[in-house]
């Protein structure tokens, strides 16, 4: 009975979130196809016909992987984060916080609903890359382990930043001065071995560079570390920052006073 | 069955603010129940721990018998909640917001818009149930609240407490809501409220509690407050013009205008005894009113004698 109960909640909290972002989906959806369209088309058409190629692959074909991991990571991270703020702000939030939903199932339903946009933007951004290049596909487990893994990780994330924010400002800090500066350097564009061994070993320090790797590992066989490590540190992070949620959510950071 | 039972409860925030200062109250079932206070008194406060938006510092409080700390889950499936501010989500459909609010606490989509709809038609909602939240007007949002506290109340026990359900509403509105209020208590929702409009809580509640700077300063029925009342002053509009007041009243007649005149209306006397008297003086009187509120003459004496204990105290 009980957990009927829960399911129901559950469910309902997930169908929200989604609606939420299919409704304004020109916000939501529309910018990063047409961000990743200006990607594939100047990096890899313009500029990346310049370019020699990198451990045997195209330019494009090399930044696709990394760029589509771009996009499912500020989808996640930014559904989540703002979706919980703006329910902070409006005070809706409280029509959660009075109901009888366990914080394990609040926290599940936000992040669930920011891995469900991330997924449907890297799902349409790997169509819009194979416009311009192909994909083997070589490795498709370690693709169903790292993407969804990398969506989560950023939902919680994103949950966290929401829960610590105090104003709008807070929420659109961390993609443009963490997340996207990180990815950028994170070897989407470039292959670590181009790197003076001192910046190799600092790269070395970027969890992104193992998520973007262990995505291109996935998507054309190559990678700079190792897909183990990439996998651990991935997982890892996810349960570090589920612990620290559920610890937030009990002390009612940001949601009680 | 007691709905709620608030024992030692304390709440201090994190700057130091001592909001409710070791408050017990008991809330019978079924009672219509007004919880009064002047502003920051720890009214919401205490709202907010019964609905867990506040975390309490010490004390304990249950809700029909179950204990916030430990059976919680269970409490909140008794609890809805009118807070004082809008806290709808703006871009949601009104529809919407109730079937969600009624999804969190396990209501199958089915009932959910039986719910729905017969809260929404009963607050004559029915037509705005497509709109986003945002393009209501301020009495809609409000019933839209009361509509969105009681969606998911399908099972007995239900407590409702509402945070000043009627402030800003005009006077149809405020009657509509309260006879809708009036009607859910007969059915046996136990009613909680805080409002400022002290004639409303006396017209509508049963008992009273008064809470002054965290500390409760009346905890009684209303009928036993308002008969605290040494006298109640009435206003009287003369017929003719009156040019010499009565010697030795019993009533302590006293002018307002040579065609107004003020009278004390003892607590031992009645309606009656006054217009014997008028009669017998031969004084006509056109019309007559309360001078003010009986509840609000009560509460600001409670509120001043408990602030001036307060400072005695202090000064100790």
């Amino acid at each position: 009975m009980l957990n009927k109960i829960y399911w129901v909640a559950f469910t309902t909290l997930l169908y929200k979130e989604i609606n939420r972002f299919l409704r304004i989906w020109v916000q939501t959806l529309l910018p990063s196809l047409v961000t990743m369209l200006l990607y594939f088309l100047i990096f890899g058409q313009v500029v990346g016909k310049n370019i020699s190629a990198i451990k045997g692959l195209n330019y494009i074909s090399y930044i696709s992987p990394g760029l589509i991991m771009m996009a499912i990571i500020t989808n996640s991270f930014s559904n989540v984060s703002s979706s919980l703020y703006s329910a902070r702000f409006q005070k809706s939030i409280e029509e959660l916080i009075i109901a009888p939903i366990p914080n394990i199932l609040l926290l599940s339903g936000f992040v669930l609903g920011g891995v469900i946009r991330g997924l449907i933007i890297g799902t349409l951004v790997t169509l819009l890359a194979l416009c311009f290049t192909y994909f083997p596909m070589t490795h498709l487990w370690i693709l169903f382990a790292i993407v969804p893994s990398t969506a989560i990780l950023f939902a919680l994330a994103g949950f966290t930043n929401a829960l610590f924010a105090k104003s709008f400002d807070d929420i659109s800090a961390i993609p443009t001065f963490v997340l996207t500066p990180l990815t950028y350097l994170g070897g989407v564009f470039y292959s670590i071995d181009a790197l003076p061994l001192f910046w190799q070993k600092v790269s070395m320090l970027n969890p992104f560079l193992y998520i973007v790797n262990a995505f291109r590992y996935a998507l054309l066989g190559i990678s700079d570390v190792s897909i183990t490590h990439a996998l651990s540190i991935v997982w890892l992070c996810c349960a570090i920052l589920i612990g620290l949620n559920l610890y937030l959510l009990s002390k009612g950071k940001g949601l009680r006073s | 069955m007691q709905a709620v039972t608030i024992k030692d409860l304390r709440k201090v925030y994190a700057n130091g603010t001592v909001a409710v200062d070791n408050v017990s109250l008991s809330i019978n079932q079924g009672d219509f129940f007004a919880l009064l206070g002047p502003n920051g008194a720890g009214k919401s406060t205490t709202i907010g721990i019964l609905t867990s938006l506040v975390t309490k510092t010490a004390g304990q409080v249950s809700i029909f018998g179950y204990d916030i700390d430990t059976q919680l889950n269970q409490a909140k499936q008794c609890i809805g909640l009118v807070p004082q501010e809008f806290n709808c989500s703006i871009f949601e459909k009104v529809i919407d917001i109730l079937l969600y609010q009624a999804g969190y606490y396990g209501i199958s989509h089915k009932l959910a818009m039986q719910q729905a709809e017969y809260y929404l038609k009963k607050l004559n909602l029915w037509d705005q149930r497509n709109r986003a939240s945002m393009l209501l007007s301020g009495g809609m949002k409000r019933r839209l609240m009361i509509a969105r506290a009681l969606v998911h109340l399908v099972h007995e026990p239900k407590l409702l407490i509402l945070d000043e359900p009627t402030a800003g509403l005009d006077i149809e509105l405020r009657g509509i809501i309260w006879s809708f209020l009036e009607e859910l208590n007969r059915q046996g929702t136990t009613i909680i409220l805080t409002t400022h409009y002290l004639e409303e809580a006396e017209n509508h509640c049963k008992n009273v509690a008064i809470i002054n700077n965290g500390k409760i300063a009346e905890d009684t029925s209303m009928h036993a407050l308002l008969d605290r009342l040494k006298a109640e002053t009435f206003i009287c509009d003369l017929h003719a013009t009156m040019t010499q007041l009565p010697q030795n009243s019993p009533f302590n007649l006293r002018y307002i205008s040579e065609q107004q005149i003020e009278a004390d209306l003892p607590h031992d006397k009645s309606l009656n005894d006054l217009f014997e008297y008028f009669k017998s003086e031969m004084i006509e009187v056109r019309r007559m009113k309360n001078k003010a509120n009986r509840l609000e003459t009560l509460f600001l004496n409670l509120i001043d004698r408990n602030n001036t204990v307060g400072n005695t105290s202090d000064a100790k």
